[in-house]
């Protein structure tokens, strides 16, 4: 096995920030606005840290799809102890309509370069909320996923999985190479300290185009309209249940 | 023998407006204490108040830093700093010199803690970068219209701008100076300046001989109780040849430094206004690119400093920057800066511009208003100060960016000459003290302005407060240009200034109407600010137990109605029995009001987790 881990990581608008819609509805402003890298990505950045720190892989590789700006991305995750970066360029119009199908084809051609035994996403972006990218590169490259992940162990030639699902917590072993997506409680990420920071900048970030790896851009969806979810509306009290069944009826809801 | 006109017309107005406190009136104020009385539930957890040499909880751990030698360090990458970062890069450009600046600033992202009007002097970016416009700078709004006026509770009293009158602002720019500050970080950038955002400068370092080496960046992982966690690193240290000090106003470094090297000695203290500003994306037909608007007045009665600002920006979208200032020497503890500022916009002259808009960002800063009265020593061996640190906004033009920018180009001209070529492996033993700089400066445009103005603030302070000020201002400043031989004092210390809350009458605040005027929660959500919760709270309480028995029972807790940002509140205690302090750490704008109003000056506001804090979007 190579022993070489693939982290996608995103850049997303900051949790803490106020998001607004754009006045002509074709998105939210980005402009000037606060971005960090998406909670998950830094999980799952962690997380391979972490198993290249106990000598179960040689090489995490921090890759990010996007404009000029995901490098400042990439660096966090070199900081965060990534050895070397990719950086697939998509112009700023293309990255409007960047999706999970893409990127997944993205990573997908990348892991058969790079000869990656493991892919490492976060499980969803909190921006698009999709929560896709992880099962689609999975089946694009015919490898198994560990989806939901809040433990994760490596062994020889397989994985042992905790996945977080909706009835409490299910393992599953899988094969390398395999995909998986980190949940909440995987781990704590570690901060991206000043040192870190001044040595990511000797570390290497590499420059690829999304037609070199063969990947066509175009997407099948096209975004018709962004608005803001509705205003929460005051409820109304009622006096007693004939009012209740009352007001039920005149909202043609029985 | 007579007093001199000049000294007997000083010391008047110095007796006129200030109350002499009388320590006995209001109980000896209590002397700082390391550990809060047994009964006062513990508040401050940070290691600034409980050090960490002392706690068990820290035996074993690993406190040495890493260390890295730069030319420069400057801490703050605001205006001050990133002008000084520049001009140092160009100077050595131009004698083919290499040396390393590196910028530390804690916004996550350089411009994401600037808030500021702003009506752009460009005269100090004329002389920094005179290709600004060819660069992009993001000065796309000359002032075209100057409206000042006085406000009653219905009506306007229009006050005509002539030139020459400082609020005058013909050849200026309405900027949203967090993207200048961006910009001018990008600048810095293709110059080779190093810029560390989201790293916080928190603690200075001194040679053996006492001169300043540098700076310490935060700690990060620290829990909320102050034990350490997993994640636990310490900060870096960065040494420097000389550090430059540009944090903006009531910067907690500085607040340290006058203290260490006794700076503050032949000045007045400083004294501060709160300014708090909303952005809003009004209707296309109340739009007036442009347009800039000034008011005194109403809500404000007339002993207390302070007034509105409401600026037509053209960059698009038809959007206009307003807000309120309120000086921090009133005194009255029911006033709430935040409550005046949402009431004034229902006033008849401003709601209209307002009506069916839609507000689209909050936030909140204190200012200098102290002009040279106030202005400390400004260097000290390894260090200097620049911008609004000492503080060098011309308070009646409300401009202070473009003084702060020249002191940074001082400062680096100042410095440049002075810098040794450093050896590899080679580090100095002692930090440079750069005099020459203070010297630059009062002889530079920025002393002659200031000079000019010094009075106009100062003459507030009578009985007819705003209007006596207008008079003045009118006669000496109009018509004699600051010539006067007389310079009058400020009133002391803005946290001396509150009476006693059972001295004065609540106001009674309309309710936020939820389309014009908002309520301060929903308020603070729109400055986008966070903080990593689990870390000690950075409103750090040297005696946790003077709030309830000082501030609450002889204030009325006035910190729970200066903060603009909800980040103190008194509730009841558990059994019911009483009141304490809670303190919202991570709704903190960093506006510094708390630290420098705070009657019992107990509040000391240290710098949190770098990335914590607003994240103002051009603001």
């Amino acid at each position: 096995m190579s022993g070489r881990v693939l982290v996608g990581v995103k850049r997303v608008i900051d949790y803490a920030v106020k998001i607004r819609v754009k006045p002509d509805h074709s998105g939210v402003v980005t402009e000037g606005v606060k971005h960090s890298m998406n909670p998950f990505c830094e999980i799952a950045v962690e997380e391979a840290v972490k198993m290249k720190e106990k000598k179960l892989i040689k090489e995490v590789v921090a890759v990010s799809c996007g404009p000029q700006q995901v490098q400042e991305t990439i660096r966090t995750a070199l900081a965060m102890g990534a050895d070397r970066g990719i950086h697939v360029e998509v112009s700023a119009k293309e990255y409007e309509s960047l999706g999970p199908l893409q990127v997944s084809k993205i990573l997908a051609a990348l892991a058969k370069k790079e000869e990656a035994q493991l892919i490492i996403l976060g499980k969803q972006a909190i921006d698009g909320d999709c929560n896709q990218t992880g099962q689609m590169t999975a089946a694009l490259l015919d490898w198994p996923q560990g989806t939901f992940a809040s433990e994760v162990t490596l062994e020889a030639g397989h994985v042992k999985v905790v996945r977080e699902i909706d009835g409490g917590l299910e393992t599953i072993k899988i094969n390398t190479p395999a995909v998986l997506t980190a949940d909440l409680r995987l781990n704590t990420p570690r901060y991206a300290t000043l040192p870190n920071i001044m040595k990511a900048k000797k570390k290497k970030i590499a420059n690829v185009k999304p037609a070199d790896l063969g990947v066509e851009l175009a997407s099948k969806l096209q975004v018709l309209r962004v608005d803001e979810p509705p205003q929460r509306e005051a409820g109304v009290k009622v006096e007693s249940v004939d009012d209740l069944v009352g007001k039920l009826k005149e909202a043609g809801r029985i | 023998m007579m007093k001199p006109l000049s000294k007997q017309l000083s010391d008047h107005a110095a007796e006129l407006r200030c109350p002499r406190l009388d320590p006995g009136a209001l109980g000896v104020r209590p002397t700082a204490r390391r550990w809060a009385s047994s009964d006062a539930p513990k508040i401050t957890t940070h290691y600034s108040i409980h050090p960490r040499d002392q706690d068990p909880r820290w035996e074993g751990t690993e406190m040495e830093r890493f260390a890295d030698q730069a030319d420069v360090v400057v801490v703050g990458a605001g205006p001050a700093g990133l002008s000084a970062a520049i001009r140092l890069k160009q100077l050595a450009l131009a004698e083919e010199r290499e040396v390393r600046v590196c910028v530390v600033e804690k916004a996550s992202q350089i411009g994401a803690h600037t808030l500021s009007g702003a009506c752009l002097e460009p005269s100090a970016l004329n002389e920094l970068l005179p290709d600004w416009k060819e660069r992009g700078a993001p000065l796309h709004t000359p002032v075209t219209e100057d409206i000042f006026s006085i406000l009653t509770e219905k009506h306007r009293i229009p006050v005509p701008m002539l030139p020459g009158l400082p609020m005058n602002n013909h050849g200026n720019y309405i900027v949203r100076l967090g993207n200048l500050v961006r910009w001018l970080g990008e600048q810095a950038e293709e110059l080779g300046v190093e810029l560390y955002p989201g790293y916080a400068a928190a603690e200075v370092l001194f040679h053996e001989d006492g001169s300043v080496k540098g700076i310490a960046t935060n700690d990060v992982g620290i829990a909320k109780d102050g034990s350490p966690k997993d994640t636990f690193e310490r900060g870096m240290e960065l040494h420097a040849q000389v550090t430059l000090f540009g944090e903006g106003c009531h910067g907690h470094l500085a607040k340290q430094l006058y203290r260490h090297f006794n700076l503050r000695q032949n000045c007045e203290p400083q004294t501060y206004a709160i300014g708090l500003k909303e952005v809003w994306v009004v209707r296309p037909e109340k739009w007036r690119p442009g347009r800039v608007e000034h008011s005194v007045g109403w809500p404000l009665n007339r002993n207390t400093y302070g007034g509105s600002f409401l600026y037509h920006l053209n960059e698009g979208e038809p959007l206009v920057a307003l807000g309120f200032v309120v000086g921090l020497d009133y005194s009255n503890p029911y006033l709430s800066p935040f409550r005046e500022f949402q009431r004034w916009k229902h006033h008849p002259f401003v709601a209209p511009t307002l009506e069916g808009g839609e507000r689209i960002g909050y936030g909140a800063r204190a200012l200098n208003e102290g002009g040279v009265q106030s202005i400390p020593e400004l260097t000290f061996p390894g260090g200097i100060l620049i911008g609004c640190s000492p503080g060098f906004m011309n308070v009646p033009k409300i401009k202070g960016t473009h003084t702060a920018m020249k002191s940074g180009m001082l400062a680096a001209e100042a410095v440049f000459p002075r810098l040794a070529v450093l050896e590899e492996d080679s580090a100095p033993s002692a930090g440079l003290h750069v005099p020459e700089y203070a010297e630059s400066l009062k002889a530079s445009w920025v002393w002659k302005e200031l000079h000019a103005v010094r009075n106009i603030r100062p003459s507030f302070h009578n009985y007819l407060g705003l209007y006596g000020g207008m008079v003045y201002t009118g006669i000496f400043y109009w018509i004699l240009r600051g010539k006067e031989p007389w310079t009058l004092k400020h009133c002391g210390l803005d946290s001396d200034q509150l009476k006693p809350a059972k001295e004065c009458t609540p106001i009674e605040y309309p309710r936020p109407d939820g389309k014009l005027s908002f309520d301060l929660l929903s308020s603070v959500a729109l400055s986008g600010t966070n903080h990593e919760g689990d870390q000690p709270a950075h409103l750090t309480l040297r005696d946790d137990s003077v709030p309830v028995e000082r501030n609450l029972a002889i204030y009325d807790g006035p910190e729970q109605r200066f903060c603009p940002a909800g980040v103190y509140e008194y509730v009841p205690t558990d059994d019911g029995a009483g009141m304490r302090l809670q303190i919202n750490a991570q709704n903190c704008v960093h506006c510094k009001t708390c630290d420098i109003k705070d009657p019992s000056q107990n509040i000391n506001w240290v710098v949190p987790e770098g990335s914590g804090g607003p994240a103002y979007n051009g603001m």
